[in-house]
């Protein structure tokens, strides 16, 4: 039982931040933003300081991180408040090839995913479908033959219908699809996942800017052709893939939001020691005083099951992961309305302003809780799991027999 | 980071285990599951066996009948006394006074008292609180005045947990009203059976005793029952608070009670099905399962920091100190407002007759005195608003 960071992570963190300070500064950022949305500069930047590479696997020209190598990345991230796209490519995109492609996918797309020339996007959400990543109405039909599962190798899929809040759809090269293959819009089974060339015909891309800094996209579909090559993993199957991939960007996600709300908190607590009002500094009134601990509270919990999240990523055990990932996210969730609504109150109306980081910050926290999931989302998902406490079920059975 | 236990770790469990299977007596684990309330003698037999072992104080060093552990080892003990149910180790003497008397006191005082703590002989109670000081606790009043090789001390404790089965109580006494009021305080050891005591107890609202006043007219106290210097007591009580700070949170207890939660409510029906199976009542639960569930990961972050810090010589408690204290209490507060909630109507019957003995009626009676007796986590050893005061002070620095 060790929580403390290996060298490699402590010197990663370190380089990160060290960078993110100074290159990706605030005012920066803001450029970038009111920009074109990402910085081609700061991509390159974070490919030489070898973040790309953290989720890939070594025969694939990465490091083949853990998913503690994620947190630190991620929470770094978070504090930095980037808003590249990392996620979509690194975090998610690349999670898809890893655990859904074939070796012909991986080795065609990760080196080039790892030395920042290849950038992905997941396309999953629908209008309708809200956190439902089974409610899929995007079709795929077979194309030459009604029976799919015995189609010719080369019998590929037609693919048509729209999705939305693609994150960094417009940025990408490739966009990771899901789509329903058969049954109904919400059968779990029936789900394809396919890897699409955005510059394919039929394929319409319509960027805009999200609430949070970031930018993301509406996607159209059309009678847009792809091979069977294009299937990651197993045709109608591929609801259990995008379950496990949803879990690597649940666990990195939390990261980012412990980032933020640990620079949220030291923020509030540097405006705190600072603004007067009475002739005194504000934090030095009890109710403000005590809010700052609930918010060091609510921060110390969330980040204890981000921790517990990374680790349990990678567990192989599925009942294992599950009970962490959603427990994170709802640990986050609670935390992320009660650190940014704090934060935002405590700093009064200078709270409300574009001018001040902490407005930001609160922005991509609270979108980050909309993301992959809300926390009755996966509170409702960790009831389901019915979990038992081990150790002491039997004798409380026993009591009440 | 490495979030599971080593292979050592797993077998220190396994011994533990194996011992308290074997020494646990059914009918104390039967009442201490149950929710039942416990004698002097049943406490202290439990004590008795545990010190026999050699396990009683983890946290004090070798050379005064400490066991060596780690911190994660600690952890791990406590972890698995609560799992299976055995009756708390009082923390009077043991967790409090001990530690003080090891830190502070001289070795007459040792070589006295911390083998009758660790044996048993002798129980202590902590004489701190008093009618007009609580949260600020320094305001204290009971006065102790030098005559001689005696203090005569005069004036009220009030609080005091479990006074009437004490052999002794430390007790936080003014001996400087001239000085500022942190200034004129210090620490005393006092006979219970001295003359001029009385104890009188406070019947709480699920009328149980567990709380006392003790009152002191004209009590003789020896003055090598002083520990460390006069006026340095606040000094004392303060190294006491920051003591033993992980198992505050009560992590293994509290999962306990979870299980026993789940298992109530799902024998409650609604709607035709099991409380369980209701989503505002499962949403609840699992709201909570999830708090507890970061509040062991940040306990056990807690222990892997002391960990790291002991291998470097430092340490010192710090904000985490305080949030396990809120976090803990808030956990095991709602753990007991869910067991109300779950049985509805049946909380009403108050059969305090039974709450002696888990054969006696269902394991449902004690439930709602329980969930009485339970606002007092978030009011004692500082309340959770002093907690609160704290983690500012420490983050803020102001």
């Amino acid at each position: 039982m060790d929580f403390a960071f290996s060298e490699e992570q402590t010197q990663l963190r370190d380089a990160l931040r060290r960078y993110l300070s100074q290159q990706y500064t605030f005012e920066a950022r803001k450029k970038i933003i009111h920009g074109s949305g990402t910085s081609d500069a700061a991509w390159t930047g974070l490919a030489e300081l070898g973040l790309m590479g953290v989720p890939v696997p070594e025969p694939y020209g990465g490091f083949s991180g853990t998913g503690v190598d994620m947190l630190v990345v991620m929470e770094e991230l978070g504090r930095g408040l980037v808003v590249e796209p990392y996620f979509a490519t690194a975090v998610m995109g690349a999670a898809f090839i890893k655990h859904g492609g074939s070796d012909a996918h991986k080795t065609a797309l990760l080196p080039n995913v790892a030395d920042g020339s290849l950038k992905l996007a997941c396309a999953l959400t629908e209008k309708q479908s809200r956190h439902e990543l089974h409610n899929v109405m995007l079709s795929g039909t077979a194309q030459g033959n009604d029976a799919r599962r015995s189609a010719a190798p080369d019998n590929g899929f037609s693919l048509n219908g729209s999705k939305t809040v693609v994150l960094h759809g417009a940025q990408a090269d490739k966009l990771i699809v899901s789509a329903r293959t058969s049954g109904a819009a919400r059968d779990k089974s029936g789900i394809t996942v396919f890897v699409v060339d955005k510059a394919a015909a039929g394929v319409t891309v319509h960027d805009y800017r999200t609430i949070d800094g970031m930018r993301a996209a509406d996607v159209t579909l059309v009678n847009v052709g792809v091979g069977r090559d294009a299937v990651l993993g197993k045709v109608d199957e591929g609801y259990a893939l995008i379950e496990r991939v949803a879990q690597v960007g649940v666990a990195a996600l939390c990261a980012e939001a412990v980032g933020c709300m640990a620079a949220i908190n030291e923020q509030t607590i540097e405006y705190l020691k600072t603004r007067k009002q009475f002739g005194v500094v504000i934090g030095k009134f009890q109710s403000l005083q005590h809010r700052a601990a609930e918010m060091f509270m609510e921060f110390e919990q969330a980040r204890s099951l981000a921790y517990l999240a990374s680790v349990k990523v990678d567990s192989a055990d599925a009942g294992e992961r599950a009970r962490a990932i959603h427990a994170a996210k709802v640990r986050a969730g609670r935390a992320i309305r009660f650190v940014g609504q704090s934060a935002i109150q405590m700093h009064g109306g200078m709270g409300m302003t574009d001018e001040l980081a902490v407005s930001h910050f609160f922005k991509r926290i609270s979108m980050i809780e909309a993301t992959l999931g809300d926390t009755d989302h996966h509170l409702a998902a960790f009831a389901a799991l019915g979990s038992v406490q081990e150790n002491t079920t039997a004798q409380a059975a026993a009591l009440t027999a | 980071m490495e979030l599971n236990y080593t292979a050592a770790d797993e077998a220190f469990r396994a011994e533990i285990r194996t011992w308290l299977n074997a020494h646990l007596p059914a009918d104390l684990q039967a009442k201490v599951l149950g929710h039942r309330r416990l004698s002097k003698q049943e406490f202290l037999s439990w004590h008795k066996t545990v010190a026999a072992k050699g396990w009683v104080a983890p946290g004090w060093p070798v050379e005064w009948g400490g066991t060596g552990w780690t911190p994660t080892q600690k952890h791990i003990f406590d972890e698995e006394c609560a799992g299976a149910g055995t009756p708390q180790i009082m923390p009077f003497g043991i967790a409090m006074v001990g530690p003080v008397i090891m830190r502070f006191g001289n070795e007459g005082q040792k070589r006295h008292y911390l083998p009758r703590i660790l044996d048993g002989t002798d129980w202590w109670c902590q004489g701190y609180s008093e009618p007009g000081s609580g949260s600020d606790l320094a305001s204290l009043k009971t006065r102790a005045e030098r005559r001689g090789d005696k203090y005569i001390v005069n004036g009220q404790k009030t609080w005091t947990t479990l006074a009437q089965h004490a052999d002794m109580i430390f007790c936080l006494v003014r001996t400087d009203p001239e000085v500022k009021k942190q200034e004129g305080i210090s620490f005393l050891l006092i006979n219970m059976k001295s003359p001029g005591i009385t104890v009188r107890p406070i019947v709480t609202m699920d009328e149980d005793a567990e709380v006392n006043e003790v009152f002191f007219d004209n009590v003789e106290v020896p003055v090598e029952n002083l520990i460390g210097e006069e006026n340095k007591g606040w000094t004392y009580a303060k190294y006491l608070l920051g003591h033993e700070r992980t198992g505050i949170a009560r992590v293994g207890g509290s999962k306990r009670e979870l299980a026993f939660l789940k298992s109530v409510a799902a024998e409650q029906q609604v709607d035709g099905k099991s409380l369980m199976q209701d989503m505002r009542f499962a949403s609840k639960v699992a709201d909570l399962e999830i708090e507890l569930m970061a509040l062991e990961m940040t306990v056990l972050r807690v222990v892997s920091a002391e960990s790291h810090a002991a291998a470097q010589g430092k340490g010192g408690p710090g904000p985490e100190a305080s949030l396990l204290k809120v976090k803990g209490t808030e956990v095991q507060q709602r753990l007991t407002e869910l067991m109300v909630e779950a049985i509805g109507p049946r909380a009403l019957p108050f059969h305090v007759d039974r709450f002696d003995d888990p054969a006696k009626g269902e394991a449902i009676d004690p439930l709602a005195a329980y969930y009485f007796n339970y606002r007092k986590t978030s009011i004692y050893g500082g309340s959770n608003e002093i907690q609160k005061n704290i983690m500012t002070q420490m983050i803020l620095g102001l």
